[in-house]
């Protein structure tokens, strides 16, 4: 394996537990439901995608010819990851949850 | 009976044989067969769902929508990971947003944009098709949204909708 | 150097999945615990990934993928659950 594949490897599988960390931290952290949504939308695929990214590189690097049939994953998780947070916001509003103090604006509920 | 053996949904059959190529292990003589099978076979099932023939008007600009969309999502990981990380509390907005566009496809192409992109996450959209109600994690007004989405996102897809 | 940071950044990922059980716990709201599953449901995906290039091979991510499919029509079911009361009328 030569250098410069090592080198993009080990930063994007760094980046990759970087960005899934700060989205576990965002969810823990922020004060509300609306909030905590932004955290696995983002940073968690973003997380995964540098992940896949980095297996990718390994086994293309390997000498098994290219085979990028992981990136599937990541366009099936950047397809579904704005539906599962919008159909959840929509049942929180719903339920009524409440916003955070420092809110501008309202919830709907049609 | 003749239009059974059509494919009302060009884009979906393409991608649905792509998908499939790459789901088998290589390209064989197999893999193509199944492929051609399931871009008929989906469609034709599925059929009830999607009532509207496609409508792209210029189909070849989706390539570079994508790219800015996917650069957009590497910058706003950056600074939501440097929100999350500094400490202090955000200050979220709940905007409504005034749609501009009509077809639903766009609607939901706009929609999954907001939600991957800078702090913004799309909640709902009215019955009617002319508010979406947007969640900021971190602005100062409505207005820095509606404007920053109004010409990076809504304006790009207004030329490649009807 | 690759196999100190695959360990460094399992190490991550399971620090998250643990931050994620605590918001599981911790709740308030339903949505909030169907929130962390969602996003337990993606370190899973990452570990899984990451468990494949630690032993080189490709044979897990079809489980990964299977994952993926499984635990977006989980959240969905969930969601809709929460906001009609029931998963299929």
């Amino acid at each position: 394996m030569n250098t410069i594949a090592e080198y993009t490897l080990v930063t994007l599988l760094l980046a990759g537990g970087f960005f899934t960390l700060v989205g576990a931290i965002g969810l823990a952290r922020l004060p509300d439901f609306y909030t905590r949504l932004h955290g696995p939308t983002k940073a968690t695929t973003v997380g995964v995608g540098a992940i896949v990214l980095s297996s990718v590189i390994y086994f293309s690097s390997k000498g098994e010819g290219v085979d990028i049939s992981e990136v599937l994953i990541t366009v099936f998780l950047f397809l579904t990851a704005p539906v599962s947070a919008n159909i959840l916001a929509k049942a929180a509003m719903h339920i009524g949850v409440s916003t955070t103090k420092n809110t501008q604006g309202n919830t709907w509920d049609q | 009976m003749l239009d059974r053996l059509s494919f009302p949904q060009p884009y979906l059959s393409l991608i649905l044989f792509v998908v499939w190529q790459f789901l088998s292990d290589g390209m064989s003589g197999a893999s193509i067969v199944m492929g051609f099978v399931l871009a008929w076979l989906i469609p034709q099932l599925t059929r009830s769902f999607w009532p509207d023939p496609p409508a792209f008007v210029r189909p070849w600009k989706l390539p570079f929508y994508l790219a800015l969309v996917l650069y957009d999502i590497v910058i706003a990981s950056i600074s939501v990971a440097r929100l999350i990380l500094s400490g202090r509390q955000p200050k979220p907005v709940l905007v409504s947003y005034p749609l501009e566009l009509t077809h639903p496809l766009a609607i939901s192409m706009l929609a999954s944009t907001i939600s991957l992109t800078p702090g913004t996450v799309s909640a709902d959209v009215s019955d009617d098709r002319a508010l979406l109600l947007i969640h900021a994690l971190d602005a100062e007004s409505d207005e820095e949204v509606i404007n920053a989405i109004r010409t990076r996102y809504e304006a790009r897809l207004k030329e490649m909708f009807p | 150097m690759i196999t100190i940071a695959l360990y460094i950044t399992i190490a991550m990922v399971v620090l998250a999945a643990i931050l994620n059980v605590y918001r599981l716990i911790k709740g308030p709201d339903a949505p909030d615990r169907v929130l962390a599953l969602d996003t337990l449901y993606i370190n899973a995906i990452a570990l899984i990934i990451l468990l494949g290039i630690t032993l080189g091979t490709r044979l897990y991510l079809e489980a990964a993928l299977l994952i993926a499919v499984m635990g977006f029509v989980g959240t969905v079911a969930m969601a809709k659950y929460l906001k009609r009361g029931s998963v299929i009328e």
